[in-house]
C-alpha cells in the first residue's frame, strides 16, 4: 500500500492538490478565493498530466544528433492536452474575474452570501415597488 | 452518399465562422445568420441521418489525413444526427420565438454578441454529439460553459450577474471533475479516441488490471458531467440561472445546453466505457437513486414557487431527474425511455419558456402568479401553447412526455430490482405535475376575460406565433406518431459507438 502510494507520489500531491482547490471553489465565500481554487484544480490536473507524460530518463521528442528510436523519447501528447488545459483555465479564469468586477462594482463585497442577502434585498424593494 | 460524411465537419466549421462574423454585422443582420445557420444545420444533420440509417452502421471520419491513433475523428450513426438535428430545430424556434425579449432586455451595442455566444453553442453542441474523441469534447464543454455563461450575463441586471457566476462555480465543478477523469483514463489507456480507449478498457476490465482507476474516473466522469447537466442535488443554480435570464436564453439553456451534456455524458458511456462495464460498476444506481430524487424533490419545489420562471426551473430539474431515472434503470429501454425525454423535454420547455413570457408580457412584467390571472385571454396563443406545453409536462395522452414515462415504466417493469420505487415515483411526479401545472392554467384563465386588462404596450407578435405553432405541433406529431421515432431511437442504440 505505501510502496504504491510512494511510487505514485506525483500524482497523490496532484489529487490532494485537487482536492483542496475543488472544496475552495465549492465552500469558500470569497469570490477571489474561489477562483484561486479554480486555478489550483486547474494546475493539479496539469501536474497529472505532466507527471504521467514524462519518463525519466528519456528526452522531448525533437530529434538531436540523428537519434530516432522512439524508445529515447518521451510522448509529446500530454504536454499538448497540458497547453490546453492552461489555455481553458485561463479563458475561464478571464470570465470569473470579470464577473466578480461586476459584481463588486455594485454590491461593493466579494462575500457571496453578503452578494446573495443584497441581492434578495433589491428584489424586495422591487416587490415592494410593485405592490405601490 | 459519401459526401455526406464530411457535413458533420463543414456543420462545425461554420458555426466557428458564423459566430466570428456575428461579432462584426449588425444585431439584426446577426439573428437573421444564426437562424439561418441553425436551419443549415438541421438541414445537413437529416442529409447524415439519412446516411446513417441507410448504412446501419457507425461510420469514422478521419479529419486531416492523420490516422488512428493520432488524429482527430468524428462518429456518425444514427442518434448522432438525430439528437444534432433536434437541437439546430429547436434552436432556431428559440431564437425566432425570443427575439423580442433579446431586443429588449440586451443592450443595443451588445445585441450582436448574443448571437455569437449563441453560434459558439451550437458549435460545441454539434461537437458534443459528433466527436469520437473525448478531449475535443471536454474543450467544446467548456466552450459551451462560456458561451452559457455568456448569454446568462448578457442580460445586466444585478441577479443574473449573481445567477451567471453561480452557473459558472457549479459548471466548473463539474469540469474539474470531468477533465480529472478523462487524465485517469488517458493515464490507463494511452488513448484519447474513443474506439482505441474502448478496447483497451474492455482488455482492462477483463484482466481486473487497474480496478480503482478504472471505477474512480467512471465516477469523476459521470458525477462531473451530471453535475454540470444540474442533476439533484446540484440543482440549486437552476432557479435562478433560468428564472433571470432572458426567456431565448433560458429556454436553450434548459432544453439544449444541459441536454447536450447528457447526451456525451450517454455517448462516453456507450462508445468510451462500453455499456458492459458501465453497468457493472454500479454507478447507475447513483444515477437512479439521484434521478428519483431529483423527480420529487424538483416537482416539490416548482409547488412552493410563486414566480412563473421560477416554477418552469424546478420542473426543468425534475425532467433531468427522469432522464438519469431512465439511464439508471437499465441500458436498453431506460437509456431508450432517457433519450425519448430528452427530445421531448427539448421540444416542450423553450416553448414553455417563450410562452411564459408572453404570459408575463401581457401581465405587464410581473412573472409573479398572482399578477397573471387571466393573462391567458390577452396573450391567447402564449396560453395554449402553455396549456399544451403543461398537458406534455404532466404526461397527458398524445403528447411526447407521456410516452416517456410510459417507456420508463415499461423500462422498470422488465428489471428485477429496480421495479417498484420507480413506478411509484411516476406515478407520485405525475401527481405532483399534475398540481402545479393544473394550478397554474387555472389560473391564467380563471378571471372573466372583461376583467383582465392587458398591459397597454401588449402587442401580437408573428414571431413569437410561428415558434409557438411550431413546437406544438412538433410535439403533438412526435406524441402521437412515436413508434417510428422510438424505432429509430433503439436501432441507433443498438450501433451507438461500435464503430464497423
Amino acid at each position: 500500500m505505501l510502496e504504491t502510494l510512494w511510487s505514485n507520489r506525483i500524482q497523490c500531491v496532484a489529487v490532494v492538490l485537487f482536492a483542496v482547490g475543488f472544496s475552495t471553489l465549492l465552500l469558500h465565500r470569497n469570490l477571489f478565493k474561489k477562483i484561486i481554487g479554480l486555478n489550483i484544480m486547474d494546475t493539479a490536473t496539469c501536474l497529472m498530466l505532466t507527471s504521467i507524460g514524462f519518463i525519466n530518463g528519456r528526452t522531448a521528442p525533437i530529434i538531436v544528433d540523428g537519434v530516432t528510436e522512439a524508445g529515447n523519447y518521451v510522448n509529446p501528447l500530454p504536454a499538448g492536452l497540458v497547453l490546453t488545459g492552461i489555455v481553458v483555465s485561463v479563458s475561464v479564469t478571464a470570465v470569473m474575474l470579470a464577473l466578480t468586477v461586476r459584481l463588486y462594482a455594485r454590491y461593493h463585497t466579494l462575500d457571496l452570501d453578503e452578494i446573495y442577502m443584497k441581492a434578495k434585498l433589491d428584489r424586495d424593494d422591487a416587490k415592494k415597488e410593485a405592490e405601490e | 452518399m459519401s459526401f455526406f460524411v464530411n457535413l458533420p465537419l463543414f456543420m462545425i466549421v461554420a458555426c466557428l465562422i458564423c459566430s466570428v462574423a456575428c461579432s462584426v454585422v449588425k444585431s439584426r443582420v446577426a439573428h437573421h445568420l444564426s437562424m439561418t445557420l441553425a436551419w443549415l444545420l438541421a438541414a445537413a444533420n437529416i442529409c447524415v441521418l439519412v446516411m446513417g440509417i441507410q448504412n446501419g452502421k457507425t461510420v469514422t471520419y478521419m479529419m486531416g489525413h492523420f490516422p488512428r491513433p493520432w488524429g482527430n475523428e468524428i462518429q456518425m450513426g444514427i442518434l448522432e444526427p438525430l439528437f444534432s438535428a433536434a437541437f439546430s430545430v429547436i434552436m432556431c424556434l428559440t431564437l425566432i420565438g425570443g427575439r423580442k425579449h433579446i431586443i429588449e432586455d440586451i443592450e443595443k451595442d451588445k445585441r450582436n454578441l448574443y448571437f455569437v455566444m449563441v453560434n459558439l453553442i451550437q458549435a460545441a453542441l454539434v461537437v458534443l454529439c459528433y466527436s469520437n474523441d473525448i478531449f475535443t469534447g471536454y474543450v467544446f464543454i467548456e466552450i459551451c460553459t462560456l458561451a452559457s455563461c455568456g448569454i446568462l450575463m448578457i442580460r445586466n441586471v444585478g441577479r443574473t450577474t449573481l445567477a451567471a457566476i453561480r452557473y459558472m462555480i457549479f459548471s466548473l465543478i463539474g469540469s474539474g471533475l470531468f477533465l480529472l477523469g478523462v487524465v485517469f483514463l488517458y493515464n490507463i489507456t494511452g488513448h484519447l479516441l474513443m474506439p482505441d480507449m474502448k478496447s483497451a478498457i474492455a482488455v482492462l476490465a477483463e484482466s481486473g488490471e487497474y480496478r480503482v482507476p478504472l471505477s474512480t474516473s467512471i465516477c469523476l466522469i459521470t458525477v462531473g458531467l451530471a453535475i454540470k447537466s444540474g442533476m439533484f442535488p446540484f440543482h440549486y443554480w437552476m432557479p435562478d440561472t433560468y428564472g433571470y435570464a432572458t426567456p431565448c436564453s433560458s429556454g436553450i439553456l434548459s432544453g439544449l445546453v444541459s441536454k447536450g451534456y447528457i447526451f456525451f455524458l450517454l455517448k462516453v458511456i456507450f462508445s468510451v466505457f462500453g455499456a458492459e462495464v458501465f453497468y457493472a460498476s454500479g454507478v447507475q444506481n447513483v444515477l437512479y437513486v439521484f434521478g428519483m430524487c431529483g423527480i420529487i424533490m424538483g416537482s416539490i419545489g416548482a409547488i412552493r414557487e410563486n414566480d412563473i420562471y421560477r416554477m418552469l426551473a424546478h420542473s426543468s430539474s425534475a425532467q433531468i431527474g427522469y432522464i438519469y431515472l431512465g439511464i439508471g434503470i437499465s441500458p436498453a429501454m431506460g437509456v431508450t425511455a432517457a433519450l425519448f425525454h430528452i427530445l421531448a423535454h427539448a421540444v416542450t420547455k423553450p416553448a414553455l419558456f417563450l410562452s411564459a413570457s408572453r404570459l408575463v408580457d401581457a401581465a405587464g412584467g410581473s412573472k409573479r402568479f398572482r399578477d397573471l390571472h387571466g393573462a391567458a385571454h390577452a396573450a391567447k396563443l402564449a396560453g395554449v401553447t402553455f396549456t399544451i406545453g403543461a398537458f406534455s409536462m404532466i404526461g397527458i395522452p398524445l403528447t411526447m412526455v407521456f410516452m416517456s414515462k410510459y417507456m420508463l415504466a415499461l423500462a422498470a417493469l422488465e428489471t428485477q430490482h429496480k421495479m417498484v420505487l420507480p413506478l411509484i415515483v411516476l406515478a407520485l411526479s405525475t401527481l405532483l405535475n399534475t398540481f402545479y401545472f393544473a394550478r397554474t392554467v387555472i389560473r391564467l384563465y380563471n378571471v372573466p376575460k372583461k376583467e383582465f386588462l392587458p398591459a397597454p404596450e401588449f402587442r401580437d407578435q408573428s414571431s413569437f406565433a410561428v415558434s409557438a405553432v411550431a413546437s406544438v405541433v412538433l410535439n403533438l406529431t412526435a406524441g402521437i406518431f412515436a413508434s417510428p421515432l422510438i424505432g429509430l431511437l433503439e436501432r441507433g442504440l443498438e450501433i451507438f459507438g461500435k464503430v464497423g
